[in-house]
């Protein structure tokens, strides 16, 4: 894909990226827009600017993948894949309707071009470390990302695979953890709090980042700094916003699986004009 | 529809809404009574008994796992814990904990699993369980219990809390038809025949008891009188009820929101397998459905009272 790096052209794409997040939840009248919104950044960068990868050629075997183990953020994810060229625009809207394909979660029955389907939380990463095994077996250059939602990381799952990746140097995959600090009943830190987050990951044997993940140049360094790193797996920590660029969703934990009544929709995209 | 049967089916409160409110009642009875739950407090309904009582409610985090470990735990320590998220988590992923920490050693734990079945709607196949009562009904020392309504949703979450050993209760998201009046009296193990019949018996658990109810009267237009039995408890099975059924109505139609390869069916096949050989359809699933609204999909999964209605057909005409 035609590459951009500018990070005034991305910032231009995330805005593009939130209308949809909004008008989808909203035409859908359920869903996850505000971990939809603290993803932005990241994604948008990575689609754009960092992810080897061909949308007229989906399975091109040397691609780079990506992984949203938070799959109840699908709306990104759909809008991201959508203006990047796999699937249409126009359909956007049809978000958890029968027979769309744009699933409640995100379904590689119905978009072949994803690289997993998600849904139940904690499970991405092992996924991911697979992915990279195998390219490393075949020699292959291509690297696997893979975002975890902060609360999801509550998994036990995520710790038996942040311990392998490291043991096995599986040095292809970075997880990026989009640390909004806030999961669906209310704050991480007052469901199972996850500090010292970063001395965790590196106890675990990962090289560890901490960054604004809404600062596209520090997502952009962060991303070209896991790739450069060898020997073992990389996690940046992107502080987020939950909610992100919609003033009355930022940082509020409603936000998490309600959506925008139409009201709200037009004061949203009015934010993001 | 010429209805013979005595029930309107009002939509009533959601089988999870029940249980989160059977909850806080019993927690004011019973100081001993305390939860676990795993990020879904709102959507389980826990929320009224963390209300009430905070420091009785552990939220876990987002590890089915090892909230069962733990409500194990608190179970072996003289608590009577009850554990809950969505069915398809709580199930799969606390699964070997249910086997070794709390079937095998007996341990008197209550799991709820809410948001069964394909009636969820848009969440989609990750959300939906259609394998849970499967899972609880292959462990052993598990009472396994599928309520369709809000009152013996009520009944079976008391039940669960008197009784001394390891529970099941599978509950679901949306808005339950109402079947009983509050003072309706069920037995553990006793199916209740809610439709009088002599053609053909409907056997029916959870959401689709209301679906077997519309069933029979569809039936009695065309003159064909069907029994509905309401399978509360799926284990133990009211094997005495299946034969009296068999032998009185000679066919039988199977109806859950569950794989039909491994739940409610195979168990009442199984039972007439050793009491009294009848015919038997099966309604239910046999594949990972999608995202819709919950109507759209009982209507395209098969889950309706039509589709009861052709089993019924079929299996009468199996009859000898
Ligand atoms: C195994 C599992 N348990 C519970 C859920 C229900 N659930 C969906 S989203 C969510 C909260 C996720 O919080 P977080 O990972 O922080 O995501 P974000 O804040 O980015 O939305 C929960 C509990 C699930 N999808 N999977
Ligand atoms: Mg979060």
């Amino acid at each position: 894909m035609h590459r951009i790096s500018n990070p005034t052209d991305l910032a231009v794409i995330c805005r593009q990226i939130r209308r949809h997040i909004i008008t989808m939840t909203g035409a859908a009248k359920s869903g996850h827009p505000g971990g939809s919104l603290s993803a932005v950044e990241v994604l948008v960068t990575l689609y754009w600017d960092v992810l080897r990868h061909d949308p007229s050629n989906p399975k091109w075997p040397l691609r780079d993948r990506f992984i949203l183990s938070k799959g109840h953020a699908a709306p990104v994810l759909y809008a991201v894949m959508a203006e990047c060229g796999y699937t249409p625009v126009e359909s956007l809207n049809t978000l958890r309707k029968l027979g769309s394909i744009y699933q409640g979660h995100p379904d590689i029955r119905y978009i072949p071009a994803l690289e997993a389907s998600t849904g139940s939380l904690g499970e991405g990463l092992s996924l991911a470390l697979g992915m990279g095994l195998a390219a490393r077996l075949d020699r292959s250059p291509s690297r696997t990302y893979v975002m975890l939602g902060d609360g999801e990381i509550q998994e036990g799952q995520i710790w038996e695979a942040a311990m392998f990746g490291s043991f096995n140097k599986v040095d292809n995959v970075c997880a990026i953890v989009d640390y909004n600090k806030l999961q669906l009943d209310g704050a991480v830190k007052d469901i199972l709090e996850l500090e010292p987050l970063a001395a965790k990951w590196r106890a675990f044997g990962w090289h560890t980042l901490q960054i604004d993940g809404h600062d596209i140049p520090a997502v952009q360094s962060a991303l070209s700094e896991a790739a450069a790193t060898k020997g073992k797996p990389t996690c940046i920590i992107a502080h987020t916003v939950k909610g992100k660029g919609v003033s009355f969703m930022e940082g509020d934990p409603k936000w998490h699986g309600v959506t925008p009544n139409p009201e709200e929709v037009e004061l949203a995209l009015k934010e993001l004009a | 529809m010429p209805a013979n049967t005595k029930y309107e089916l009002k939509l009533g409160a959601a089988t999870r809404e029940a249980f989160g409110k059977t909850l806080a009642e019993l927690g004011r009875e019973n100081p001993n009574i305390v939860v676990g739950d795993a990020d879904l407090t709102k959507s389980t309904m826990t929320t009224f008994f963390a209300k009430e009582f905070p420091d009785r409610l552990f939220e876990c985090g987002i590890a089915e796992a090892n909230m069962v470990a733990i409500g194990a735990g608190l179970a072996m320590a003289g608590k009577i814990p009850f554990v809950s998220s969505f069915s398809a988590f709580v199930m799969t992923k606390g699964f070997e904990q249910l086997r070794c920490l709390v079937a095998y050693p007996n341990v008197n734990l209550k799991v709820v699993g809410t948001h069964s079945g394909i009636s969820i709607g848009e969440d989609g196949p990750s959300q939906m369980s259609m394998e849970d009562l499967a899972l609880a009904c292959a462990l052993p020392n598990f009472t396994v219990l599928c309520p369709a309504d809000e009152v013996s949703t009520k009944w079976a979450v008391r039940w669960a809390a008197a009784h001394q050993g390891p529970v099941f209760i599978r509950t679901g998201r949306p808005k339950a038809p109402a079947i009983y009046q509050s003072a309706a009296q069920f037995e553990i193990g006793k199916a209740v025949e809610l439709v009088p019949g002599a053609d053909v018996t409907l056997v029916a658990t959870g959401l689709l008891v209301a679906e077997a109810i519309k069933a029979s009267d569809l039936l009695a237009a065309e003159g064909i009188s069907a029994r509905v039995l309401d399978i509360h408890t799926i284990k133990p099975l009211d094997e005495e009820a299946l034969a009296r059924a068999a032998r009185e109505t000679g066919a039988l139609v199977v109806a859950e929101e569950h794989l039909v390869d491994s739940g409610l069916g195979v168990r009442v096949a199984q039972a007439l397998a050793r009491t009294v050989p009848a015919p038997v359809e099966f309604v239910g699933l046999t594949r990972f459905a999608e995202s819709g609204s919950p109507d759209q999909l009982l209507d395209l999964y098969g889950l309706r009272a039509p589709d009861l209605v052709a089993a019924a057909r079929k299996v009468i005409a199996r009859k000898k």
